[in-house]
């Protein structure tokens, strides 16, 4: 079994896994998880046991860290209604505005976010959208179509 | 394809994305969190840029520019661990004795050496060969014969020829018997500079 350095992985899938994370938890919170996804990553590398679906598994945990931190955010939010709201739970001052769509995504299911990003930030087919995530091809569509139907309500509502 | 499709093909607005700021921040924190098992650096030197690797032992790789660092580094995690992170400040030490060296001011390394790259009889060359000082020269016999194999003097030769650690654990010292410079895994004007360096060319 070869696994390539660990920097070769960090050069090779750095911006892409960060472009999935701004659009997955957005813009703040994409720096800190990718962080923590490639500190796992490197945590668990040595045990590794097949080196040909680095790709896919950084995409895992990628999207592991991309729902704590959803949960996390939900969780600051309702602790703002209760009032509770320390100073660095405050909304990010740079936080930058788009139409309001992504937040809706960011706002979805996890299997519904993670296959609607690959489907329009990577404009992956739905094969590949199954190769990456670990499900088939047949689960990508069906989870791609599901996440529009539920956008579609809210959008129109 | 629908407006919502089209809204979703434009990307969430970011502000660009800093791979060295993020790379540089990851080896901070790995190794903080004790998980870089092999930190790797470069040196710019009068024989061309050197590739200076490190572990928790010590120097386990020095690459002249010439050898593809891509190689360089599979071997490393072949060899060592796949946990090779760019990580300079690890090898400040290893790289402040090899400019010392480089400008006259460092005649012996002080840095430990890892031997994990060095298999069989190589390891009793390459030790022997730690042991020859700065400004003087041994013959491959001689490495050989301190290896326990007086005879091997070829299978010596080879071993230095391939040595992990060169200028550190210096092959470069090592000269045939018979006369001249012999040759060296970086190249013979490298052996030829690094001897004129310390003074032991006779001409």
């Amino acid at each position: 079994m070869r696994l390539p350095p660990f920097q070769s992985l960090v050069d090779a899938h750095a911006a892409e896994l960060h472009r999935f994370l701004v659009a997955s938890v957005g813009p703040t919170d994409a720096e800190d998880c990718l962080q923590e996804t490639l500190l796992s990553a490197l945590r668990a590398y040595p045990r590794l046991r097949d080196g040909s679906h680095l790709r896919a598994w950084l995409y895992t945990i990628a999207q592991h860290k991309a729902t704590d931190a959803a949960r996390r955010r939900a969780r600051h939010r309702a602790e703002d209604l209760d009032g509770v709201r320390p100073a660095y739970l405050c909304e990010p001052q740079h936080e930058l505005v788009d139409d309001g769509l992504w937040a809706r995504v960011r706002a979805l299911p996890p299997k519904q976010r993670e296959a609607i990003v690959h489907r329009f930030v990577f404009d992956l087919a739905y094969k590949d959208i199954g190769l990456r995530t670990g499900t088939t091809e047949e689960a990508a569509r069906q989870n791609v179509a599901t996440g529009l139907r539920r956008l579609r309500m809210e959008v129109d509502r | 394809m629908s407006e919502l499709e089209r809204r979703l093909a434009r990307p969430p607005a970011s502000a660009p994305f800093d791979i060295r700021a993020a790379a540089t921040m990851l080896a901070q924190r790995a190794t903080e969190a004790g998980l870089v098992d092999v930190a790797y650096g470069s040196l710019d030197s009068p024989l061309g840029k050197l590739i200076v690797a490190v572990t928790r032992r010590g120097v386990v790789r020095i690459a002249y520019e010439g050898e593809v660092e891509e190689g360089v580094l599979q071997e490393l995690a072949e060899g060592v661990s796949p946990r090779v992170l760019r990580a300079p400040e690890r090898t400040d030490a290893a790289r402040r004795e090899l400019e010392g060296y480089f400008a006259g001011s460092v005649r012996r390394f002080d840095l430990p050496v890892d031997w994990t790259l060095v298999h069989g009889f190589a390891v009793g060359v390459l030790k022997a060969t730690a042991r020859v000082p700065f400004g003087h020269v041994a013959t491959y016999a001689e490495m050989a014969a301190s290896a326990g194999s007086p005879r091997a003097a070829r299978a010596a030769g080879n071993a230095l020829h391939i040595n992990p650690i060169p200028i550190v654990v210096p092959c470069h010292r090592i000269v045939p018997a018979s006369g001249g410079i012999g040759g060296y895994g970086g190249g013979e004007e490298r052996k030829r500079f690094l001897l004129d360096l310390e003074g032991a060319l006779r001409v």
